[in-house]
C-alpha cells in the first residue's frame, strides 16, 4: 500500500483532534488567534510524528521510528511554554490563578498534544490493519480518526467541583471587623465603608464536600485559589490593585472540611456565582483519594 | 527580579499613645474620624489593607 495517502489522512485526523480539543473556553488560556496558531501547528507536527510511525515500522525503517520517539520528547517543552507564559501573566491578574491551576492547564496542553499524536498513529494503524480494498481501508481509518477525539474528550475532561461537592449560598456576617461566612472567620476588615460594600453587594458561598476524597481535594490551597480565580473571572470582581480588602478569600471550616468564600462580584447574582463555582475544574495535582487507602477507609 | 515585602505591618494608627510601641511607624490620632482617614490614606499609598484591632488601633498590613 502506498504510505503517502495514509500519512496525509493521519495528519489530517490528528490535527482535527487537536483543533477539536482546543475549545474556546473562558478558563483555558489562550482564546486568542496567536495561541490558536501555536497550538494547531504543534498539534499538526505531533500528528505528523504519529502518522509516519506505522509506515516507518512497516517499511522496516526502525531508525526512523526510534527517531520519532526522540522527537516526541520535545513536546514536553509545551508544558514549560504554557507554564512560563501563565506565570508571567500572573502578576497582572487581579485574582491570580495560583501555581496549581497553572500547572494543571500546562499539563492539559501537553496531554492534548499527545492525543493528537495518538489519533494520527491509530488512524494510520487502522488504515493498515483493515482488510479489504483501499477505499474501505481509508474509509474506516477516516471514520475512526474523526470519532476518536469525540470519544476521548469526555474521558480526559475530568471532574468539576459540582461533581464532588454541594455548593450553596451562605450569608455574609460581621462580628466587629471580622468577616464571617458560615461560622468561618475569613478576615479582618478595618474600614466600615468596605464592610458596607460587603453587606450590600457581597456574596458568600459554602462548598460542602460529599465524601472524604472531596474533603481532601478541597483542602488543597491551589484548588481553593482556582475557585476564587474562576469565580472572579466569570462574575467580574469589585476590586482594584489598591483595594486588597475585596480580594476573594477561600477558607476552610476545619471542623467539617467545608470550604467557604466571600466575594464582592461586579453583579451580585447568587445563581451565577453558584454556577461558576460548580464548574471550577478539579485540579489533577490537588486531587486526593484517601478512600483508596486502608487507613482512609478506617477514618471514614 | 522584583522584591516585595509582604504579610508585614506597614503602619499602626492609634488613638492611645500607650497601646502601641515598637518598630513600625506609629501615627497618633485624636479621634475615630481621623483614625479612619489616616488609615485609609496610608493603605492607599502602600497598597495595604486596614485591619481593626477593636481597641482604638488600626494596622495597615501589606498582603
Amino acid at each position: 500500500m502506498n504510505s503517502v495517502p495514509v500519512v496525509v489522512l493521519s495528519i489530517l485526523t490528528g490535527t482535527w483532534a487537536r483543533i477539536y480539543l482546543l475549545r474556546i473556553d473562558y478558563r483555558i488560556y489562550p482564546s486568542y488567534p496567536q495561541g490558536y496558531v501555536i497550538h494547531v501547528m504543534l498539534g499538526a507536527i505531533a500528528a505528523f510524528l504519529g502518522a509516519v510511525a506505522v509506515p516507518a515500522i512497516i517499511s522496516k525503517d526502525y531508525q526512523a521510528a526510534t527517531f520519532l520517539a526522540l522527537a516526541a520528547t520535545q513536546f514536553r517543552e509545551i508544558r514549560t511554554l504554557e507554564r512560563e507564559t501563565l506565570s508571567n501573566m500572573e502578576a497582572t491578574e487581579l485574582v491570580p490563578r495560583g501555581k496549581a491551576y497553572i500547572e494543571g492547564i500546562a499539563r492539559v496542553f501537553e496531554a492534548r498534544n499527545y492525543l493528537a499524536l495518538l489519533t494520527a498513529l491509530l488512524t494510520s494503524l487502522t488504515a493498515y490493519l483493515t482488510p479489504g480494498a483501499t477505499a474501505v481501508k481509508f474509509g474506516c481509518a477516516l471514520i475512526f480518526g474523526a470519532l476518536l477525539p469525540v470519544l476521548i474528550r469526555p474521558v480526559v475532561q475530568g471532574q468539576v467541583i459540582g461533581d464532588v461537592a454541594d455548593v450553596e449560598i451562605a450569608p455574609i456576617e460581621f462580628d466587629g471587623p471580622m468577616l464571617i461566612v458560615a461560622d468561618v472567620r475569613i478576615m479582618n476588615i478595618g474600614l466600615e465603608t468596605v464592610r458596607q460594600v460587603y453587606r450590600k453587594q457581597g456574596l458568600g458561598v459554602i462548598i460542602k464536600p460529599r465524601n472524604p476524597n472531596a474533603t481532601a481535594t478541597l483542602a488543597n490551597v491551589g484548588q481553593r485559589q482556582a475557585i476564587a480565580h474562576d469565580a472572579a473571572g466569570q462574575l467580574g470582581i469589585h476590586k482594584d490593585i489598591d483595594e486588597p480588602d475585596y480580594t476573594p478569600l477561600v477558607r476552610r471550616q476545619i471542623s467539617t472540611g467545608c470550604v467557604v468564600m466571600a466575594i464582592v462580584p461586579s453583579e451580585p447574582q447568587p445563581e451565577a456565582l453558584l454556577t461558576a463555582v460548580r464548574n471550577v475544574p478539579i485540579l489533577e495535582g490537588a486531587r486526593k483519594k484517601p478512600l483508596a487507602s486502608r487507613a482512609g477507609r478506617l477514618v471514614d | 527580579m522584583e522584591i516585595d515585602i509582604k504579610h508585614n505591618i506597614v503602619a499602626a494608627i492609634t488613638m492611645h499613645t500607650q497601646k502601641v510601641e515598637g518598630g513600625v511607624p506609629i501615627f497618633y490620632v485624636k479621634d475615630k474620624e481621623e483614625l479612619v482617614k489616616v488609615a485609609t490614606y496610608i493603605a492607599k499609598a502602600t497598597l495595604g489593607m486596614v485591619h481593626d484591632l477593636d481597641n482604638g488601633t488600626y494596622i495597615v498590613v501589606k498582603h
